[in-house]
């Protein structure tokens, strides 16, 4: 084991948290600000890739199907919110859970019945193919640029959220919905436009990893189950939290993967140790998640601290 | 309101004895028609629906369902399907770890299971059934194959790689069974999983000569994807599942002159094999995959031993089944005694015909071969 393999290793680890990051921080966004738990996000991931793949498939140029991609999850983060999830906010959240668990199906159904069953096919853009050499380890360009991407879309949010009067209205959503409605701002405006930008950062992730992956009916539901994970770690509805989060299931994922296994070679047989080792770091984030809830039950920043 | 339900009911119990009357015979598929795994599904549902077209079949009621790729659903599926829908026949199930959840019951119940996929080892070993066939192989088979291929191909020091689930268990085993060389390697990821950076690092790392992978459906797109960005360029040797006509378009060139083994390929030279591609690729606008071919040839097995006896004569048609009497695409098909395939496994290797990609033919692996685990089965 050396040095350059655990250094390829975290930033693996660094670039599946940065993705995780783009997904958590439109789900966290929205139960902050509207308290709504939204199943559907994962659809929106699915609809960002495959809109991506299409469109680059028929221009032959990846960056108009990225923008596609964002555009028409924004788009229908939009059209979602105003058809069904506006009628949702005051009720309960088993309500919410059982609307937004029908539109997954609706959207996975309807994506199936337009682009068909089998997995579509999108490469990574000609400028970002290849590897680069890290001074000890040779590393796949296209990680790099969604480590950058990820970075980018963090400091933009940040500042989106400190910096701007939208920002303002978000955070002051967060503390008390009713008294900003009673303060004259639009409200309803308010809520489509955070639900469609959470909708735009869950299309943009799964544009860039749809390109390394399978664009296929369902993509999002595994990484939804994650993103989950990663808002109940970081606290829920704090954008922050869901940095800190994203960052940590990524690293410890990626790493519980890499070191598991080999721990247990040390003194079980190659094959059980590697059995062995696989499943329990597959369960890895889930104890983190668990020991999270115990001592920290309102995750590690909360976002009513 | 009353009387209204009464009437319905009894509309659809007589509805229920005339399709009795009708002396159908009602098949039940269980399959994966949405999600990741949703390819292989539409696929052998597809090339099963196409052989009872081509045999202008009218007797047999097929009922698909889509089980998800989830054990628990499947199981709902196959309870419902032997209680309500009376199947006297039940196939489709794709993965392995499905297929342990449903077939024990099912044929312990008397009903016949006939696999046009998964072929988990205690169902070919231990826990073989008198009611349970196999049309497709035996898990271990294709990798066994690849080990084989391996060898020749001078490989010295492998890193292998399977989910971790029965077929992946299977899959290791079965290539080491028959590989000579080390194992730079041996890893287990997870089902589904869909970033494969953590192994292609250790793959990088493992000073290997060549890389032996079993990962079907999307996992292998997302593998192939993610090892061409990588910069690690060993040879790869793999079963045929992860480089078929399901994946192919969607891997694209990363996967061209990759080594795969496989009983069945478009290629294969055989009057029935030339209708079958021939009248898929007319039927659906694409070209088959091994799975289609596995669900036409289930299909033919299933009515030719219909030909043969009622399925309501249980014994009658298990001989019938059990004497495998119909044309293969893969031309030559015989069952062990443990009621899975002996046959031949090619070595494939994936190329682009008139720019669509697809498999040739280029040597065989194996010649009537049989899977190992028949000498646990007793019935």
């Amino acid at each position: 084991m050396t040095l350059a393999l655990i250094l390829e290793q975290l930033l693996n680890g660094v670039q599946f948290g940065l993705m995780l990051f783009l997904m958590s921080a439109g789900l966290t966004l929205v139960f902050g600000v509207m308290g709504l738990i939204n199943l559907a996000h994962g659809s929106l991931y699915m609809i960002g890739a495959f809109l991506c793949a299409a469109v680059a498939g028929a221009t032959g140029n990846f960056w108009l199907g990225l923008m596609a991609g964002i555009a028409a999850a924004a788009a229908a983060g939009a059209l979602i919110e105003v058809a069904v999830i506006r009628r949702l906010y005051a009720r309960d959240h088993l309500d919410q859970v059982l609307a937004t668990f029908a539109l997954i199906l609706i959207l996975s159904e309807g994506v199936r019945m337009i682009f068909g069953p089998f997995p579509l096919y999108l490469n990574v853009p000609d400028a970002l193919r290849g590897t680069v050499n890290l001074g000890i380890v040779d590393y796949s360009l296209y990680r790099l640029a969604l480590i950058g991407f990820g970075l980018a879309v963090a400091v933009g949010l940040w500042a989106l959220i400190a910096k701007t009067r939208l920002g303002i209205q978000i955070r002051a959503g967060e503390s008390d919905r009713e008294m900003i409605a009673a303060l004259g701002v639009n409200i309803r405006a308010l809520y489509t436009i955070v639900f469609a930008l959470g909708a735009a950062l869950a299309g943009l992730a799964g544009a860039l990893v749809g390109a390394i992956q399978s664009v296929q009916v369902g993509m999002g539901e595994p990484v939804l189950i994650l993103a989950f994970v990663v808002i109940v770690i970081g606290g829920i509805g704090s954008v922050k939290g869901a940095m800190v989060g994203a960052l940590l299931v990524g690293v410890i994922d990626t790493m519980g993967r890499f070191l598991l296994p080999r721990i247990f070679a040390t003194f079980l047989d190659t094959s059980q140790a590697m059995g062995v080792g696989a499943a329990l770091a597959s369960m890895l984030i889930y104890l983190l998640m668990a020991l999270v809830l115990i001592f920290r039950p309102q995750g590690l920043f909360p976002a009513h601290g | 309101m009353k009387p209204l339900k009464t009437a319905a009911m009894a509309a659809l119990v007589l509805g229920a004895a005339s399709v009795a009357e009708a002396d159908q015979v009602t098949v039940g598929m269980i399959t994966t028609l949405s999600g990741g795994g949703a390819g292989l599904g539409v696929d052998v549902r597809d090339g099963f629906l196409l052989a009872l077209d081509m045999a202008g079949e009218h007797d047999i009621r097929l009922v698909v369902e889509d089980d998800a790729q989830r054990p628990e659903l499947a199981v709902q599926i196959a309870e419902r399907m032997i209680q309500s829908e009376r199947a006297d026949i039940l196939t489709g199930i794709i993965w392995s770890n499905l297929a342990m959840a449903v077939v024990p019951a099912t044929v312990a119940q008397d009903i016949f299971y006939i696999s046009p996929n998964a072929g988990p080892s205690p169902l070919a070993g231990a826990n073989c059934h008198p009611n349970y066939f196999n049309a497709a192989w035996q898990n271990d088979m294709l990798h066994e194959a690849a080990g084989q291929h391996a060898n020749e191909l001078g490989y010295e020091n492998t890193f292998i790689m399977a989910p971790n689930y029965p077929a992946g268990t299977d899959a290791l085993t079965g290539f080491k069974r028959y590989f000579e060389g080390d194992l730079a390697g041996e890893l287990f990821t997870q089902v589904g999983q869909t970033d494969y950076a953590a192994e292609i690092a250790q793959i990088r790392a493992s000073g290997a000569d060549s890389v032996f992978i079993f990962l079907p459906g999307g996992m292998g797109i997302s593998f192939m994807r993610q090892y061409e960005q990588s910069g690690v360029d060993l040879p790869i040797i793999s079963a045929g599942f992860s480089f078929d006509q399901d994946v192919l378009p969607a891997i694209g060139s990363a996967a061209l002159g990759v080594i795969n083994t496989s009983q069945w390929s478009p290629d294969l030279e055989n009057d029935a094999n030339a209708a079958f591609v021939a009248a898929f690729e007319e039927a659906y606008g694409r070209l088959p995959s091994l799975y289609a071919s596995q669900g036409f040839d289930t299909a033919n097995l299933i009515l030719s031993a219909l030909a043969g006896a009622e399925v309501s004569d249980k014994d009658g048609f298990r001989e019938a089944l059990r004497a495998a009497d119909f044309t293969s695409v893969r031309g030559s098909f015989a069952f062990a005694p443990n009621h899975h395939p002996i046959q031949t496994v090619y070595v494939r290797e994936v190329v682009e015909v008139d720019g669509v990609l697809t498999n040739r033919i280029i040597g065989t692996a194996f010649e009537e071969h049989r899977d190992v685990h028949g000498e646990n089965c007793q019935m």
